[in-house]
């Protein structure tokens, strides 16, 4: 039947529902008809929702025409027509995508559990959360090897830290999205449905970090995926920092907070350094912050390759945006239609009941026959409809998952920025240093003997100075290096995205024309049982 | 003999020769719109084309409107009792649509099977007003068209009112009765009750059939919205997927034309002859709401006969000098009461015809459009699978580049 993942072999996706049409049986002789070959065919069939409703009706109508159900042709939000939706972990696994170098890894989402908080705070009751149970089967010797698995507990609040950490560990790199905290607002929705579109979510992001080719070699993936009981990542301490987007920001290094790498120079720094080190910092961060105004300090980007760069994606993203709202409008259009085919079917069935039912003229008859084979026809082309448009949002889904790449990569972006400020802020710092020791100098030459506090301050500064200089060569390489990480990944998306929209272009192409076919096939059914009515001169 | 009364300009009985072969053929043409503002209207060029000798000549051209059609409607109904009179298109509400082209278009067709169904009846084309109606000159149309208005005027509807007030006690309180007054006929009500169904079901056929028609441009306007997106971002990618892009936007367009197409073929071929089905059917409705009247008639007309009987025995036995005049009454009584028997005898017997007819031409009528409307789909179905077929090598030339 049907292969849920086969993104890349389109034909495959289409020879497979090409049997499962030849084997809904619609059409049967009047007297001894059998719906029930149908029912279960078109089970087969949904890949998501049951067709469970069409019993209620099928009793009624067993006679002539098994109708169609329309409660499984609600439109479904993009995210969980996503291909990690119902698989059980024991079963053997698929691969989503095609196989990187033979190394997988690859995770599932499931059976979430509603936990109480451990509160201590002075109000009664706890609140509650849910978690997940993540399964990982992987071949990776980072994981040990080929045959090993794993299973986790884990929470929301768990992912975001991992996110969080992941984008300050690979600064510069394009880094998958994570699921939103909140509800999508449009959506009113019971809290069951929240759960599962939630898991969905997760599985679809934890499944993209682990085809990243860096990402999925990562430490904190490991420990997220590993490492049962409480997730042994620290959140992000620095606050501040995240909250001032594009200032200041370090890398673990320099600050010193990181207990697993430390660099042995700084760990060699006297400790006074070290805290001038963080005053300085937080001194600078709070010059941003004085300074805000609403208007954030300006970097001054000179690499015009990158400027032009940054404009395309964001034209890009811009067209990305409409094609991918146009799209949901012509499955949308798409649905609407098969509906209304269903609905007209429905239509004509009761007509040949009528008509069957008491006919008293021959003419009724041969009337209720003609129309049978509409509504046949009818019903026909509107699963067709349901058919095409499951599939038309599968491979549509590509543009909409795009624009979240795009997110990702901006946010590769301003990483680049952000270092470039700091190395801009230093340089300036370093200025405004060396200038207030050479006034202190000339001031203090000037007083015989020296002044004792003056000359204190001056060694002081020229510390703060040597400092400052090491911070900043420290900056400047950290720029370089989320350079080239920009540059590195923005091309391999760029390859995945050429990969990934032609599979898509085709997938779609394929899929409208086949299904116009199995269309064709059934109207000229129906042509052929209604061409004695022919006008003279057709 | 089954012929097919759909004709979009005309003839419906082809001559073998001119002058062997009676025949009279009507074209509704060239609606033209007159008039400024509120008071403005379409009028139509109507064409007959007859050797019935009755007729003043083998050709004639009036100019008609819409009402006038009414009128013609509305005295058929009055004269041909028992006759389902073919149903015309409806009044339009909205005021915007009213002077559409495809509103107007929908319309002439319509007026055009209508004269023409009349034309072929073969009792209803002896009709007189229908004779003046092809042939009067449009100053006495107009005389004719303002005296029916006001007075004499009984729509379909106002005659579905009495039909439902055969059921209500007004009359029966009159005549001092308690039952209503129907017949007890159990096939007729067995057609009475088909009737009723089937225009329920057809009502509805034909409301998705029209949404179905909308649902065509909605998907060949999210196609055109599709494609032009996709181009758009074919420019702005440039290379070889760009490339692809910008062919899928093109072909999405293309089709979103056939789309359009195709909507207006389903709203002619398919769901206008369901309209008229539906039409056909509410006209079968006001008959049997006449047949009713007549009969309630006739029971009326029969009791009043039998009180005036009683009466006049009353009064004979009395030797009253009032006898005679109640004989005289009593003898006209009963000659209405033999004329409202004949009269209602023939309207069942009519009636009886009609539908044998009625049945006939609907099953051809149907089979038309059902054939149209597959052709129709077949022929969209078709140039969709196509059009995406054609653009699979480029794609390939694209994805390899």
């Amino acid at each position: 039947m049907m292969k849920q993942e086969n993104h890349g072999d389109e034909g495959a996706n289409l020879h497979a529902s090409q049997d499962d049409m030849e084997s809904l049986v619609l059409d049967e002789p009047p007297p001894s008809s059998n719906g029930q070959s149908s029912p279960s065919a078109s089970t087969s069939v949904e890949r998501h929702s049951s067709t469970a409703t069409t019993s209620s009706t099928s009793q009624n109508f067993n006679s002539i025409l098994e109708p169609p159900s329309y409660a499984d042709a609600i439109f479904t939000s993009f995210d969980s027509s996503s291909s990690n939706g119902q698989e059980n972990p024991k079963q053997p696994s698929y691969q989503s995508d095609p196989p990187t170098r033979s190394e997988f890894l690859k995770i599932w989402v499931s059976d979430p559990e509603k936990e109480l908080e451990l509160t201590n705070s002075l109000v009664p009751g706890g609140t509650s959360y849910y978690t997940y149970l993540i399964t990982t089967r992987t071949n990776m010797p980072e994981y040990g090897g080929p045959g090993s698995e794993f299973t986790v507990r884990r929470r929301f609040k768990d992912v975001v830290t991992l996110s969080d950490r992941l984008s300050e560990s690979y600064r510069g790199f394009v880094i998958p999205i994570r699921p939103d905290k909140s509800v999508v607002e449009s959506q009113v929705m019971q809290i069951e449905q929240f759960v599962e579109q939630r898991r969905a979510a997760l599985s679809k992001y934890l499944n993209k970090l682990a085809v990243h080719p860096t990402l999925k070699k990562s430490e904190e993936l490991r420990l997220f995926l590993v490492v049962r009981g409480k997730l042994p990542l620290a959140k992000s301490v620095d606050m501040a920092s995240r909250m001032l987007d594009g200032a200041v920001r370090l890398p673990r290094q320099l600050t010193g907070e990181a207990a697993a790498v430390t660099d042995v120079n700084e760990a060699a720094q006297p400790a006074k350094g070290g805290r001038d080190l963080l005053r300085i910092f937080r001194e600078l961060r709070q010059s941003v912050v004085n300074d805000w105004g609403g208007v954030k300090p300006i970097v001054v980007e000179e690499d015009k390759e990158f400027m032009e760069r940054k404009e395309k994606v964001a034209e890009f993203e811009q067209q990305l945006s409409n094609l991918s709202q146009q799209a949901e409008s012509l499955v949308k259009a798409q649905q609407d239609i098969g509906e209304t085919m269903g609905e007209l079917g429905l239509a004509f069935v009761k007509l040949t009941k009528l008509e069957t039912e008491g006919a008293m003229f021959e003419s009724q008859t041969i009337r209720a026959t003609d129309m049978k084979n509409v509504a046949t026809a009818a019903v026909k082309a509107s699963r067709l409809y349901r058919e095409l448009n499951a599939q038309t949002v599968k491979h549509l889904d590509k543009l909409h998952e795009y624009l979240g790449v795009i997110l990702a990569v901006n946010s590769a972006f301003s990483d680049r920025s952000s270092a470039l400020l700091t190395v801009q802020t230093l340089s300036s710092e370093l200025v405004s240093l060396q200038s207030r020791i050479e006034k202190l100098e000339a001031t203090a030459s000037k007083i015989f003997g020296g002044d004792r506090s003056r000359m204190r301050k001056i060694e002081e500064l020229k510390e703060t100075l040597k400092v400052s200089e090491d911070a900043k060569s420290c900056a400047v390489r950290e720029y370089e290096r989320i350079k080239e990480n920009n540059r590195s990944e923005l091309e391999r998306v760029d390859r995945e995205r050429h990969e990934d929209f032609m599979g898509m272009l085709k997938g779609f192409v394929l899929n409208q024309a086949g299904y116009a076919e199995k269309m064709a096939n059934a109207w000229e059914k129906l042509a052929e049982e209604t061409s004695a009515y022919k006008r003279d001169g057709n | 003999m089954l012929t097919t009364q759909r004709s979009v300009s005309g003839s419906s009985q082809s001559p073998r020769s001119p002058s062997s072969q009676p025949y009279l053929s009507v074209s509704v043409t060239d609606p033209v719109k007159l008039g400024n503002g509120v008071q403005a209207y379409i009028s139509y060029r109507v064409i007959t084309k007859t050797n019935f000798t009755e007729y003043q000549g083998p050709e004639k051209i009036v100019i008609r409107r819409y009402s006038d059609f009414v009128w013609l409607r509305d005295r058929l109904f009055e004269k041909y009792k028992g006759v389902f009179i073919p149903p015309l298109p409806e009044k339009s509400a909205v005021e915007k649509f009213r002077f559409s082209a495809e509103f107007i278009e929908m319309r002439r067709q319509a007026l055009d099977v209508f004269v023409n169904r009349i034309a072929s009846h073969h009792e209803l084309q002896q009709s007189e007003d229908l004779r003046t109606f092809l042939q009067a000159d449009e100053e006495t149309m107009e005389r004719l068209r303002f005296h029916e208005t006001g007075i004499f005027k009984k729509k379909p509807a106002d005659l579905m009112q009495i039909f439902k007030d055969v059921q209500s006690k007004v009359s029966d309180v009159v005549l001092g009765k308690e039952k209503p007054v129907e017949e007890s006929n159990p096939e007729y009500e067995k057609l009475k009750h088909y009737i009723f169904e089937l225009e329920n079901h057809l009502a509805e056929a034909q409301k998705h059939a029209y949404r179905l028609v909308k649902r065509h441009r909605e998907l060949g306007q999210s196609l055109s919205d599709f494609g032009k997106a996709a181009k758009l971002l074919g420019a702005c990618e440039g290379n070889a997927l760009g490339k692809a892009f910008t062919e899928l936007g093109a072909k999405s367009e293309a089709l979103s034309i056939r789309l359009q197409k195709e909507a207006h073929q389903l709203l002619m071929n398919f769901e206008e002859p369901l309209k008229d089905y539906v039409r056909a059917v509410q006209s079968i409705k006001a008959t049997i709401a006449e047949r009713a009247n007549a009969f309630r008639q006739q029971c009326e007309l029969a009791e009043t006969i039998k009180l005036k009987e009683i009466n006049l025995e009353k009064l004979m036995l009395t030797r009253s000098d009032r006898v005679g005049e109640a004989e005289h009454e009593y003898k006209e009584l009963k000659a209405e009461g033999e004329e409202a028997s004949r009269r209602f005898e023939t309207m069942v017997r009519l009636m009886n015809e009609e539908i044998v007819r009625f049945q006939e031409q609907k099953t051809i009528d149907m089979g038309i459009a059902f054939h149209e409307f597959a052709k129709g789909q077949a022929r969209l179905a078709n140039s969709i699978a196509d059009a995406w077929r054609s653009l699979l090598p480029k794609l390939e030339t694209c994805s390899s580049a």
